[in-house]
C-alpha cells in the first residue's frame, strides 16, 4: 500500500504529539495511570531540568517494575528541592544518605532486596553531576564492577549547582562557575579536564549505559523502561539544563537541551556491555555558538572582547563527538 | 560448644549464629580475618539467606550497610582504625537514620605516623557518633556481645559498635563457649524494622531538617542512648538467664567493694589489671578495678556510684585528645565531680606497646606514693629522653626531617612489634 | 602458668605452632592462649608467637618476656633477634638445627640451664622426609611435648588433624612423633603426660 511520510512535530519538540496516537503508543506522562512518583508542590527553581528529567525517569521506571521501585537520592538538588522537612513530593520509597554514597547505599538497598527474597522491586540510585562524577565516583565504580542490580541515573547540569554553581568534574571548558570566573587569559573552566562517565561506565563492561536529555523525554522514558529489562548494574546520563547555574532563561530549558545534542556536544546514544549499539543522530546540525549564546555563563565568549578562538575550540569539540560516534543526520556523513 | 579458637574466627561463628541478611565489607587489619570468615561461611551455606558485599571502602561499606537497613535486612560490617574513620560520615548518618546496624571494631591506632597495633584511638575518635560502643574483655565476651548488640541495636533501633582489642583478642586462640544456633534465635527475634523501604507503603527516609526540628531529631537520638543505659542491663541479665553465664552489661566491678584505689579501664587490658589488684590485695592493698563495658551512652550515675568509695581512680586508657588529655578520665571525673576523689589520667598502650603488670604495678605503686600529679596527664612507659632529643633537634637546624622517621632512627629499629 | 615463646621466621609457621599448642593442651582439659606478635609481617622476616598454658582460666594479655620454655625454629636468628631474653635456669630450650650448640656457639648460654631442658632437633630435616617441605614448626612441637610434658604428643598429633586435613595432617602427625621420638632418645628417658590417652582418642575421631 503506499504510504506518505508526515513530519509530526509538537510545538519546541520533534516529538511527536500525544493526541495523535493510540492510548497505548501514548508517553508515560501522558497516561492516566502514570504514578507521579515526584509530586507538584516541590521547590525546584523554574524550567528546573533535574526536576523535569527525573520526573520522567521514575515514572517510567514505575511503569516498567508494575510500582516497585525503591530510589535512593545522593544529596543535591533535587533531594533538596524535593523534601523539605515535614515534606515531601516522592509518592515512592526513597532514601537519601549522603552526598558521596548514592551508588553504595543502592547496592545495599538491592542487597537487602535479594536477601529478603524481594527481587521484584527495583532500585534506582540518582545523584546530580557533583555526586556522580566527582564524590560518588568510588562508590559508583564499585557498584558498577559488581554489577549490582540498580539503575544509576546521573542527573548532569554540569555543576555544583546546590552548593552555589562551582565546577565539578562535569563542568565543560570555558564555562563560568562561581570558581572558574572570567578572569585572566584563559576565562571560564579549564580546557583538557573532566570525565566523560558514561564512556567509563561502558569500560566496567556493565549490561547497559545510555546518555539522554530532558529535550527528547520519550527517548529518556524508552532508555529507562529498555534499562528495567537488563539486571546488573545500569547507567543512566541525562542532561538537564539549570537556568540558574548557567545563567539562562526557564523557558530555555528544553531548547538548550536540544541544541547540546544538535550541536554535538553531548552525544546522545546506547551501549550494551561496553560496545556502543545505538547513537541518536543530530537531525539539523548547528554550529555551537547558536547553544553558547543563550547562557551568561559564556556571555565572556561574545560581547565587546569577544573569543572566537576559544568558541572554536568549543566547535572543535563538538566536532570531535560527532565523529566518534556518527553522530550527523543520514546522508551527510 | 567450649572450643580453643582464634578470635575473629569466634566472632564470625557468632555473627553468622545472628543471622545477617547483608554484610558489607572491605578489608583492614587487625579485622579481616573476622569477614574472610564470613564470606566462606556465606560461600559454604553455613550462613545462608545473606548477601555478601566486596564493597571499593569502609565507606561504601557502611554505606551499603544504609541502604540495607532501610530496605529491611539484618545489616553487619567490620572495621578497624583508618577504616573507621573512612566511614565517618557514614557512622552519624546510620545513627541520624537510627538505622540498627551492628559492626565489630577491631580497635587499631590512628596514623600518621601508620601503626597497625592496638590501641583506642580509632573507636574514641567516633566516640560521638551516635553509635552505641560496647568493649570485650576477652574472646568470650566478644561472642557474647554480638549476640546481645543485635538484639539491643534493634530493640531501640540504633547502630552499635562492638569493641574488641585488635591482635590482642582477634588474633588470639584462646577459649570459647560458642552458643547453638537454638539459643541465639531463641534469644534474638527476626528483625521487624521500625521504618522499611516498602512500595506498598512507601515512606520518604532522609529527609532535609531545618531549624525548626533539628535539635529535636538530635534530642531524640539522646533519648534513645539514654534508654539503652535501662536496656543494656536488662539484656545482659536475660542473657545471663537463656546463656547461663554472665557477659556485658554496663560495668564490670572487680574487688571493688572496699577498695580505696579503682583502676579503671576497658577492653581487653582489664584481665591484665585484674592480675595486678590480685597481686596488689595479698600484699594488702586495697585496690579494686573497674571496667567499662559499655562507654556510649555513658553510664554517668552507674560510674558515680561504682566509684563512691573510693580516694583515688586511676584511669587507664587506650587513646587521650591531644593537647587537651584523656578521653575517659575526661568522662570519669565528669562522673564523680562532686565526690571527693582524686582521677589520675593515664595514657597506656598507645600504637601496641604492651601494658605489662609491671608497668601497672610501677604506677599504682607511684600512685600510692603520691608520686603522680593527678592535675596533668601522665603516659605510661614514655621514652621522655627520645621526644627530648626530637625536640632538641627541631631547635637546631633549618630542616630537621620527619619526626617519627627520627626517632625509629635514634632508637635504631624497625616498626616490628617487639615483644619487650 | 607455663609460658611458651616461640621464634622463627615468616613462613616457618610459628604462629600456627603457637596456636597449635594452644589447641593441644585444650583438648587436655587445660586452659590456653595463644598470640602472635602482630606484626605486618612477610616470608623469611623474624615472628614471635606466644603460648600461656595454666590450670586456671587465662587472663594476663601482656607478652611473654620471662617464658619457661623457648621453641627456637630457625637458630640464624641468633645474631638478629634476642632470642634468650628472659629465659631463666629452669627454662627449657628445643632448638631447630642439625648441628650442636657448641657448634652453634652457644655453649655458654647453655651452661646456665639445666642439661636436661635443651634439646636439639633436626626439625627441618625430619619436615622434609615426612611433609617434603621444610617447615620445621609441628616436629619441634612434638619435641617440645617430649622435653616439657606441657602436652602429649598425642594431644598435638589431634591438634594437627583438627587444623590440617588428608596427607597434609597424616605428614604432620609423623613429623610431630618423629621429633617426640627424637627427645625421648636424646634425653634417654620416656616423658610426657598419658600419651596413650590422647592417641586413643585421636583414634576415635
Amino acid at each position: 500500500m503506499p504510504y506518505q511520510e508526515i513530519k509530526l512535530y509538537q510545538t519546541g519538540t520533534f516529538v511527536a504529539g500525544n493526541r495523535l496516537l493510540e492510548p497505548e503508543q501514548r508517553s508515560v506522562q501522558a497516561r492516566t495511570g502514570r504514578s507521579n512518583s515526584i509530586t507538584s508542590g516541590h521547590r525546584a527553581c523554574r524550567g528546573c531540568g533535574e526536576a523535569l528529567g527525573a520526573r520522567y525517569v521514575l515514572d517510567a521506571a514505575m511503569r516498567a517494575t508494575g510500582g516497585k521501585v525503591v530510589a535512593v537520592n545522593s544529596t543535591g538538588c533535587l533531594e533538596v528541592f524535593s523534601t523539605p522537612y515535614p515534606e515531601s513530593s516522592w509518592q515512592l520509597p526513597w532514601l537519601h544518605s549522603l552526598f558521596g554514597n548514592g551508588p553504595a547505599v543502592a547496592a545495599g538497598v538491592a542487597a537487602a532486596l535479594r536477601a529478603r527474597g524481594r527481587d521484584d522491586i527495583r532500585v534506582v540510585g540518582q545523584a546530580g553531576d557533583g555526586g556522580t562524577v566527582d564524590i560518588g565516583f568510588g562508590t559508583l565504580s564499585g557498584m558498577f564492577e559488581r554489577n549490582d542490580d540498580v539503575l544509576f541515573v546521573c542527573y548532569d547540569n554540569e555543576g555544583y549547582m546546590n552548593t552555589g554553581v562551582q565546577r565539578s568534574g562535569a563542568t565543560p571548558p570555558a564555562a563560568i562557575t562561581a570558581n572558574t570566573k572570567a578572569l585572566g587569559q584563559t576565562p571560564g573552566n579549564a580546557f583538557g579536564q573532566g570525565k566523560s562517565v558514561p564512556l567509563i561506565a561502558m569500560a566496567h563492561e556493565i549490561p547497559y549505559v545510555a546518555t539522554a536529555t530532558v529535550a527528547e523525554l520519550r527517548d529518556l522514558e524508552y532508555k529507562v523502561e529498555k534499562a528495567m529489562t537488563f539486571r546488573g548494574a545500569r547507567y543512566l546520563h541525562v542532561f538537564v539544563p539549570c537556568p540558574l547555574g548557567w545563567g539562562a532563561d526557564s523557558a530555555d530549558t528544553v531548547r538548550l537541551a536540544r541544541l547540546s545534542k544538535e550541536t554535538g556536544l553531548f552525544p546522545v546514544f546506547e551501549a550494551e556491555a561496553g560496545e556502543v549499539t545505538e547513537v541518536s543522530r543530530i537531525r539539523r546540525q548547528v554550529p555551537v555558538e547558536e547553544y553558547l549564546r543563550p547562557q551568561r555563563r559564556y556571555a565572556h565568549l561574545f560581547g565587546d572582547h569577544p573569543r572566537p578562538d576559544i568558541v572554536a575550540r568549543l566547535q572543535a569539540r563538538a566536532d570531535r563527538n560527532i565523529a566518534r560516534f556518527g553522530l550527523l543526520p543520514e546522508g551527510d556523513e | 560448644m567450649r572450643s580453643q579458637v582464634e578470635g575473629s574466627q569466634a566472632v564470625a561463628r557468632a555473627v553468622t549464629l545472628c543471622r545477617p541478611q547483608v554484610i558489607a565489607a572491605y578489608p583492614i587489619s587487625p579485622q579481616t580475618h573476622i569477614v574472610e570468615s564470613l564470606s566462606d561461611r556465606v560461600r559454604t551455606g553455613e550462613l545462608a539467606g545473606c548477601e555478601y558485599l566486596m564493597v571499593e571502602s569502609e565507606f561504601g561499606a557502611m554505606s551499603a550497610c544504609i541502604g540495607a537497613s532501610g530496605a529491611g535486612a539484618r545489616a553487619y560490617t567490620a572495621t578497624s582504625s583508618q577504616g573507621l574513620l573512612f566511614m565517618a560520615e557514614a557512622l552519624f548518618n546510620a545513627s541520624g537514620l537510627g538505622l540498627p546496624v551492628v559492626m565489630t571494631v577491631a580497635n587499631r591506632a590512628i596514623g600518621a605516623p601508620i601503626n597497625i597495633w592496638n590501641d583506642h584511638s580509632d573507636a574514641m575518635a567516633m566516640r560521638d557518633s551516635g553509635w552505641i560502643q560496647l568493649y570485650a574483655e576477652s574472646n568470650q565476651e566478644a561472642v557474647d556481645l554480638h549476640v546481645q548488640a543485635f538484639r539491643l541495636a534493634e530493640s531501640l533501633s540504633v547502630p552499635v559498635m562492638v569493641c574488641m582489642d585488635g591482635f590482642v583478642l582477634t588474633h588470639a586462640f584462646e577459649e570459647v563457649d560458642l552458643p547453638t544456633q537454638e539459643q541465639v534465635d531463641a534469644f534474638l527475634p527476626p528483625l521487624v524494622p521500625r521504618q522499611l523501604l516498602d512500595p506498598d507503603e512507601p515512606v520518604t527516609i532522609g529527609a532535609m531538617v531545618g531549624p525548626e526540628a533539628f535539635a529535636e531529631v538530635k534530642y531524640l537520638m539522646h533519648v534513645k542512648q539514654m534508654a539503652a543505659l535501662d536496656e543494656i542491663p536488662v539484656i545482659a541479665r536475660e542473657f545471663e538467664a537463656a546463656f547461663g553465664r554472665s557477659s556485658g552489661g554496663l560495668l564490670r566491678p572487680y574487688r571493688l567493694e572496699d577498695a580505696e584505689t579503682v583502676v579503671v579501664a576497658l577492653g581487653s587490658v582489664l584481665g591484665t589489671i585484674q592480675d595486678v589488684v590480685d597481686a596488689m590485695r595479698d600484699d594488702g592493698v586495697s585496690v579494686g578495678a573497674l571496667g567499662i563495658g559499655c562507654f556510649r551512652p555513658w553510664p554517668v550515675g552507674e560510674v558515680r556510684e561504682a566509684l563512691q568509695n573510693a580516694n583515688r581512680v586511676v584511669v587507664v586508657e587506650k587513646a587521650f585528645a591531644v593537647g587537651a588529655g584523656g578521653i575517659v578520665g575526661q568522662n570519669v571525673r565528669d562522673a564523680t565531680r562532686r565526690q571527693p576523689v582524686e582521677v589520675y589520667d593515664v595514657v597506656a598502650g598507645l600504637g601496641g606497646r604492651p601494658i605489662t603488670r609491671a608497668s601497672l604495678r610501677a604506677l599504682l605503686d607511684d600512685v600510692l606514693g603520691g608520686r603522680v600529679d593527678p592535675g596533668r596527664l601522665h603516659f605510661m612507659d614514655l621514652d621522655l629522653e627520645l621526644v627530648q632529643r626530637e625536640l632538641e633537634r627541631s631547635r637546631h637546624g633549618e630542616r630537621p626531617g620527619p619526626h617519627a622517621e627520627n626517632m625509629l632512627r635514634d632508637l635504631g629499629t624497625v616498626a616490628s612489634g617487639a615483644y619487650e | 602458668m607455663f609460658a611458651v615463646r616461640i621464634h622463627g621466621r615468616g613462613g616457618q609457621g610459628a604462629v600456627t605452632a603457637a596456636e597449635l599448642l594452644s589447641v593441644a593442651a585444650f583438648g587436655e582439659g587445660r586452659h590456653a592462649q595463644a598470640f602472635p606478635t602482630f606484626g605486618s609481617e612477610r616470608t623469611g622476616a623474624p615472628v614471635v608467637a606466644f603460648c600461656r598454658i595454666d590450670d586456671r582460666p587465662i587472663r594476663l594479655r601482656e607478652p611473654i618476656t620471662d617464658p619457661d620454655a623457648l621453641i627456637v625454629q630457625d637458630p640464624t636468628l641468633l645474631h638478629q633477634v634476642d632470642l634468650f631474653a628472659g629465659l631463666g635456669p629452669e627454662g627449657h630450650l628445643v632448638l631447630n638445627t642439625s648441628s650442636t650448640v657448641e657448634a652453634l656457639g652457644l655453649s655458654e648460654l647453655v651452661r646456665r640451664l639445666r642439661p636436661d631442658r635443651v634439646v636439639t632437633v633436626p626439625a627441618t630435616e625430619i619436615a622434609r622426609r615426612h611433609l617434603g617441605r621444610p617447615v620445621p614448626n609441628v616436629p619441634l612441637l612434638g619435641a617440645f611435648a617430649a622435653l616439657t610434658g606441657q602436652v602429649s604428643v598425642g594431644a598435638v598429633c589431634d591438634a594437627v588433624r583438627d587444623r590440617f586435613g588428608g596427607e597434609l595432617a597424616e605428614g604432620n602427625v609423623a613429623a610431630a612423633l618423629a621429633g617426640h621420638e627424637h627427645v625421648r632418645a636424646m634425653l634417654g628417658r620416656t616423658v610426657g603426660r598419658s600419651l596413650s590417652q590422647s592417641s586413643r582418642r585421636s583414634a576415635d575421631a
